[in-house]
This record gives structure tokens, sequence and C-alpha cells, in this order.
């Protein structure tokens, strides 16, 4: 069996930057370590090069576990784009903060190795692996700064919940196996239709589905298992922080699809409702958290708990048939999945930005600090504007075509679920927009503190913000830009 | 020599495991807790290799080594956040009143 490592391309091009990265922090002394970000950067653009390279292909290899697909793809792109992004975040704030940057660098790009692993995987134990490949050293980044008791209690508390999901979520995989006999999602997939009958599948067997969705839940942080995350975000170094809120997020939204549409999509009336209830939760526990925060990271913690609740909302509608309504139903719902994950990292990695642009050099990052910051620096002011009223679904930002999406997807069948789960999406997004809009009025409305200082992002962070808020605002101008590419990401998988 | 019937394995891993989460749930010093989480993970990789009998195939037992590697890995950050903490606080116990509690 050749093994196809043009398929590979990406992930060994990332595998490769991650060891120069080492070996060039090892040679470099002093300030010249920050050098280590450029190079960080161009391996990027090279996996990202290889990535294009292959796109419009269909390929696997590894006997099947791995492949290569319009889905792959897209979100290999999506995670490439967000690793920029993040170095461009993180260049000043290592440099200037006295941190370990030549091994923060390693381990991000080691993490972005297992995101960019994860949605060509097609089996469970390379899902496991990319999964863990992306959580180990995201343990270690949270508690980078390591004489920082907060930093290192967050580490902490998020490495006790990873390590126990994973260990809940290994136990539904391997009763999964023995129910089954393979790994391979297909094979999973096929094995269940073949040998459960609709509406009286073996309950240890249905036990098992729930062990793997709630390990996932873990890692997008739903409701009940939601309570790491504003403490972990505030914890750990900002840079880390969007990493985790977004791509981290986002790549534990790849594994929960992949499984759930692939392997248990036959037990679907299981596991749907589950997730539906837990999406409703999820939002609403996010959103009036987010209300009582005076912290930006905190609140922007909270409200990342609540955009977790509007992207698991599709699943809560996925049908286990495999009549046309049925695909029709759960494709939609996965294009509203990416679409919304793709409009997410935008806007959100956009917002951390600004909070690190703002509390460079000062520190500050109470709600309190934004007074004003439309007059000190029209730059981050304006752009935390868009990424604000971008996060809460105004028109002509992006934010609003996501969830555009999902009520699409909510409602292709009309049922009364369905429209619940819409309902509360609306009546969350008002929740939402009253703490956004309290942020956009102290910034524009209120008087700056006396003596505040005037934010100095640094080049790099303001290319960045400038490059996110444009992007957010012409994907919500010109939404086709975007969906013209989801819209044909089939979830077709491996069959 | 008779086999052990396959539940035998079945229902020994679901008591380690049980054992494993109640201790994770109840006890407060954290390396008793890391061992409590290794604990589950050995359950794991029994069902995984019981399993991989009933089907006579390999690949629970390849799986078994790939947590077995895994968990290695994740032992090996927990005790370092774990030795990195003790220094600041100077105890490992879960209930010290803490910066983070919210």
């Amino acid at each position: 069996m050749a093994i196809d490592f043009g398929a590979l391309g990406p992930e060994i091009a990332l595998a490769v930057t991650a060891l120069v990265v080492l070996a060039a922090d090892l040679s470099l002394r002093g300030p010249a370590k920050q050098l280590v970000n450029p190079v960080a950067a161009a391996g990027t653009v090279v996996a990202i090069a290889l990535t294009l390279r292959l796109w419009g292909d269909e390929r696997s290899t590894f006997g099947g576990t791995f492949v290569i697909d319009s889905l792959a793809l897209t979100f290999k792109l999506l995670f490439l784009g967000t690793l920029l992004a993040v170095l461009g975040i993180s260049w000043r704030f290592f440099a200037e903060g006295r941190y370990f940057q030549g091994e923060y660098y390693f381990l991000i790009v080691t993490a972005f190795l297992g995101m960019v692993l994860m949605p060509s995987a097609r089996d469970l134990l390379t899902l496991f692996v990319a999964l863990e490949t992306v959580s180990i050293p995201a343990f270690v980044m949270v508690g980078l700064r390591k004489r920082d008791l907060y930093s290192s209690e967050a580490s902490l508390k998020f490495f006790l919940i990873g390590v126990l999901s994973v260990a809940i979520m290994l136990l539904g995989m391997s009763l999964v196996y023995g129910f089954t006999g393979t790994t391979s999602l297909t094979g999973i997939a096929e094995a269940i239709a073949a040998t459960q009958t609709p509406g009286s599948e073996t309950p240890l067997l249905l036990a098992a589905v729930l062990l793997i969705v709630v390990g996932f839940g873990f890692k997008v942080s739903a409701v009940p298992f939601h309570f790491w995350a504003p403490d972990t975000y505030a914890g750990a170094p900002m840079p880390v922080t969007a990493m985790l809120a977004v791509a981290s997020k986002a790549a534990g939204f790849v594994g929960l699809t992949l499984v759930a549409f692939a392997a248990f999509a036959p037990l679907a009336g299981a596991w749907a409702p589950v997730l539906g209830v837990v999406a409703l939760a999820t939002m609403t526990v996010g959103n009036l958290g987010a209300l009582q925060q005076r912290d930006v990271v905190r609140l922007l913690a909270y409200s990342s708990v609540a955009q977790a609740g509007y992207i698991l909302l599709p699943f809560g509608v996925a049908r286990g048939g495999t009549d046309a309504l049925s695909l029709a139903v759960n494709q939609t719902a996965f294009r509203a999945v990416l679409l919304y994950l793709v409009a997410y990292a935008v806007m959100n990695i956009g917002a951390f930005a600004v909070v690190i642009g703002v509390a460079r050099r000062s520190g500050l990052r109470a709600t309190a600090d934004y007074a004003g910051l439309g007059a000190r620096s029209p730059l981050l002011g304006g752009a935390m504007t868009v990424f604000l009223l971008s996060l809460g679904g105004a028109p002509l930002t992006v934010g609003l075509w996501a969830k555009f999406a999902i009520v699409e997807a909510l409602t292709v069948d009309v049922t009364a679920f369905g429209l619940v789960l819409a309902a509360g999406l609306v009546v969350n997004s008002v929740i939402a927009f009253f703490y956004y809009l309290r942020l956009i009025r102290g910034i524009w409305m209120e008087a700056p503190a006396e003596g505040a200082p005037v934010p100095q992002p640094g080049f790099n962070l303001s290319l960045v913000v400038v490059g996110l808020a444009a992007l957010t605002v012409v994907l919500g101008v010109l939404p086709a830009l975007v969906t013209d590419t989801t819209s044909v990401v089939t979830l077709a998988l491996g069959r | 020599m008779t086999a052990i019937p396959i539940g035998a394995h079945l229902i020994l891993a679901a008591l380690i495991f049980t054992v494993g989460l109640v201790g994770v749930l109840i006890r407060r010093n954290l390396i008793v807790l890391f061992m409590c989480v290794e604990l589950m993970l050995n359950a794991v990789n029994l069902t995984l290799v019981a399993a991989s009998r009933i089907w006579g195939a390999a690949d629970g037992q390849v799986f078994t080594f790939f947590i077995i590697v895994v968990a290695a890995a994740e032992v090996v950050v927990g005790l370092a956040i774990l030795v990195n903490l003790f220094f600041r606080r100077g105890t490992v116990d879960v209930d010290v009143p803490s910066l983070l509690r919210s």
C-alpha cells in the first residue's frame, strides 16, 4: 500500500515548520528570538499553497483513514488562515512579554497540525490522535506564563477537564468498536444501519454514542461542560485565548460533525434532540453569564460559549433517515455549521486582536477601560464596533448571514422542535445585543477616564485587525464570496 | 484451560472505569486525580482488547497502543503543570482557595 504523500502536503509542511521553529529558537539569542514568528508564518503560507494545490481533488490514503475532499480542504484553509491571523496578533505580545517565544510558536504550529489533520480523519483512531495533537500543546500554552499563579491554575483546570473528557470519549469509542467491529466512520454507519432497527436500538450503543458526544461537548464548551472556559480563557495569554476560543473550538465542531453525520447518522433520532436541548442551554447560559462580566476577556469567553450554542443548533434537527428530505436537512445543517465557523473565526479573532491591542503596554482589560476608545484610537474602536455588531448578527456584517444560515437549516422541514430552536436563537440574539451594544456605547459615547493611555497596537496587529474588519464587512455585503464555496462542500463522507 | 468469558472482561473494565470516575469526583489530591484518570484510560484499554478478541481483529489492540502513548504524553504535561503549581502554591490540594473561583 503506497502512501500518498502529496495528499499529506499541508500536514508535512506544518510538521517541518514546527521543527524548524524549534531549531531556529535554539540558534537565536535575545531580541532576535522574535524572528521565529515570520518563520512560522512562512511555513503556514507554504501549507496554504499546498492545500490550494489539492483543491478539487478526491484522494484517500492510509487505507481510507485519511481523506482529501471538499470538506477537508475547506476546513484546512479555515484553520491555516486562522493560524496566520493568530501569528499576526502574537508577535508583539510575546516579543514584549518575556515569554518563551520559540516554545510558544512550536506549540501553536503543532496544535494547528492536529486541527489540519482533523477534517481529513475518517477513522475514530485518527480522530482521537488529531484531537490530542490539538489538546496537549494547548494545555502547555495556557500555562505558558509559568511564574503567574493565575496562568498555572487556568492550565491545570483546562488539563483536568481535558483528560477527563478524553477518557469519557474513549470509553464511548471502545464500546462502539465492541458493537461494530470497526473504527472506520463509514464502517460504523454501515454496521449500525445493518444491525439496529430504528426506534429500538441497543441502549448500551446509544449510551456509547452519547459518551462520545459528551467528550466533544467539553471541547466546544457546551453547557453543562462549559465551566472551565471562562476561567481558562481569562488565565491564558491572550493570543492563546483567541486560539482556544476559535480554532480549538472549531476543531471540536469538525470532530463532532464527522462522528455525528458520518458514523452515527443512523442514530440521529437519539442524539439530535439531546444536542438541540444542549444548544438552547448553552446559548442561554453563555449570554446570561456575559451580561454580568466586567472583564472584556471574560465577556468574550462567555460570548464564545453562547456562540458555541448557536453553532450546535443545526445539529438539533439532524435526521437519521436516508430519504431525500432527511439528506437535505442534514446537508443544510452541515453547511450552516461550516458557514458559521468561518464567520465566527473572522469576527472573534478580530475581537480578541482588538483586546490585545488595547491591553498592550497598559494591561487594561476591564470593560470600563473601553470608555472613549473610539476617540483615543478610531482604528481599534471602529474595528471593535464592527466585530461586536457581527458577533451580535447585525446587518452588513457576516454575522447576520451566519445566523441566517442557521435559521434556514432549522426550517428546511418545519417541525415544532426546529421552531423552538429558531425562537431560542432569536431571543438569545436580543440578549446578546444588550451587552455587545453596551460595550459599543462605552467605546463611542462615554468620555475616556482621566489619563487613559492611547493604545499602540503595532503594525502586525493593526494589519490583522483591519484585514479581519474589512473581511467582516465585505462578507456581510457579498456573502456569496464564501457561500459559493461552502455550498458545494458536501457531506458525502467517504461513500 | 478454559477461556474467561468476554462479558467478565467488560464488567471488570466497567468497574475500573467507575472507580476512576468516582475517584476523580471525590478525591482532592491532584496526584490521586491523575491516577484516577489513568485508571479510566486503562479501563478503556481493557474494553478495547476484549472487543478486539470478540471480532478476532487487531484494530482494538492497535488503538490500545495509541492510547498508551497519548496517555504518557498527557501525564508528562500534566505532571509538569502540577510541579509548577506546587512551586507557586506549596500544595497539590484542589480545594485550597484559588484565584480562579468565579
